[in-house]
């Protein structure tokens, strides 16, 4: 028993974590590479055209992996900074900060995508559905986030308060999610179904899962470098960055 | 225990009834801005009522989120949070009194005037009462939620802006279901069912938006 908790808890310590995150960070991007080449091809040449929306349908394979990404990672994000809080370890509030970039990213990729695919299929840039709105909801708290976190000097203190901005986040994006629908509905009734569909082509959600893990290996990847990067601007003082640096390691 | 809340909320009271200007600010800053939106639309009476609820609970909105910064930051320059935060009595029922009376001084007063305001945009009288009450619901719930980002920011440089980009999108609810009862009973649905998730909305900040307050205030003062 002890000595399974002596190795869950080796890697959080960042000296031991940083050689590991380059590892799981390299090889992350592998994949993410074979898999967008093969998820792009199919997306573009492989999936069949869709009945309804004709090609511009495609983007989808971009789109709701972003989307997908971007929500998930908030959570992630917010797990990650409450351990931080909860148990006062340096490297989960540092993988915190290094995911909220990347969620942001990707909730701006979802929007912007959004806005390529509802132009011909909707006749509009925007509309204030429900599900783009609480995206843009979701934009702007990975954005306070980072603002909060740019604006304290004092890494630590950085660190815990906005854990708790991102756990008020959390508690709060169920309820902003469910406002906007009914806000919507009350509204103007839903003039727009994204689900107007039937099933999916089994092609098309094969597609669309290649792309969907592609996403989320690009994701760990980029999280992982930038992780790294955090790792040693934060521990710079210590002796290990200072030998690695001597042996041209980092 | 009520005591000490008692304690809190009379003396934020007195300490802001002898600087009268200051909460007169953020009453005219409201009056203000709702004023402005016919100034830049037009006086037509049709459009003005349609937008009204909507301007109302924008202008709200924005002046609460001005009257922030001064929840907390008088009692950190003179030292009195550290005294508060070092007292036996729980954190999260100080900081619970200050919102009482920040929202007493800074939000009350917009309630009470609203009617008025919502007069000059041709509102009938049962709108009237509608907005009055989302009001009354709603901005407690806007002073609870704003808490939490003054007591982040607290000593921050560009506290004020930065506040505003924390909390705003936080309070995207209450805004919704504040303008949507008020907009439900003008097209006469009845505005109920707003009112009672607005007042959810309230009780859940009641209960946790103090505690969280007191943890960023303890991270605010290390």
């Amino acid at each position: 028993m002890s000595s399974r908790l002596v190795n869950w808890f080796k890697f959080s310590s960042p000296s031991t974590f940083y050689p590991l995150a380059g590892k799981i960070g390299f090889w992350s991007m592998v994949v993410t590479v074979v898999l967008l080449a093969v998820g792009l091809y199919m997306s573009f040449f492989v999936a069949p055209t869709d009945y309804k929306q004709g090609e511009g349908y495609r983007i989808i394979y971009v789109h709701v992996p972003a989307a997908w990404m971007s929500m998930f990672l908030y959570v992630l994000m917010a797990g990650w900074a409450a351990l931080g809080l909860v148990f006062n370890t340096r490297l989960s509030a540092m993988m915190a900060s290094a995911l909220a970039p990347t969620g942001a990213s990707m909730a701006f990729i979802a929007l912007w995508t959004g806005a390529f695919w509802g132009k011909p299929m909707w006749g509009a840039w925007w509309v204030w559905d429900a599900r783009l709105t609480s995206e843009l909801i979701l934009l702007f708290l990975y954005l306070g986030f980072i603002a909060l976190q740019s604006a304290i000097d004092d890494p630590r203190r950085a660190d815990r308060a906005c854990a708790v901005l991102a756990i008020v986040g959390v508690v709060n994006v169920p309820i902003i999610y469910y406002s906007v629908i009914w806000w919507n509905t009350l509204h103007q009734g839903a003039t727009i179904q994204i689900r107007g569909e039937s099933s999916m082509d089994p092609l098309m959600l094969t597609t669309l899962l290649i792309m969907t893990l592609a996403f989320w290996a690009y994701c760990i990847a980029v999280a992982m470098a930038r992780v790294r990067s955090i790792i040693l601007e934060r521990e710079r003082e210590t002796t290990w960055v200072g030998e690695m640096v001597k042996e041209g390691r980092a | 225990m009520f005591e000490i809340f008692r304690t809190v909320v009379m003396r934020d009271l007195v300490l802001a009834l002898r600087r009268r200007a200051d909460l007169m600010t953020v009453l005219f800053f409201f009056v203000i801005v709702v004023s402005l939106f016919p100034l830049a639309i037009g006086p037509e009476m049709s459009t003005l009522r349609m937008i009204a609820p909507g301007v109302v609970w924008v202008a709200a909105l924005l002046a609460s989120m001005l009257a922030l910064e001064r929840l907390f930051a008088a009692d950190y320059a003179d030292g009195t949070l550290e005294q508060m935060l070092l007292t036996p009595q729980p954190l999260a029922l100080l900081v619970l009194g200050k919102i009482a009376a920040h929202w007493l001084v800074t939000g009350l007063p917009l309630v009470l005037i609203s009617p008025l305001l919502g007069l000059q945009y041709g509102l009938s009288g049962e709108t009237l009462l509608v907005l009055l009450f989302s009001l009354l619901l709603g901005t407690p719930a806007l002073s609870l939620i704003g808490a939490i980002g003054a007591a982040l920011t607290l000593g921050l440089r560009g506290g004020g802006v930065l506040v505003s980009l924390l909390v705003l999108p936080l309070t995207i609810p209450v805004l919704i279901f504040g303008s949507g009862s008020v907009e439900a009973t003008a097209s006469g649905m009845g505005g109920e069912g707003h009112l009672y998730l607005l007042g959810a909305i309230l009780v859940m900040s009641l209960v946790l938006a103090p505690l969280a307050a007191a943890t960023a205030l303890r991270i605010s003062n290390e």
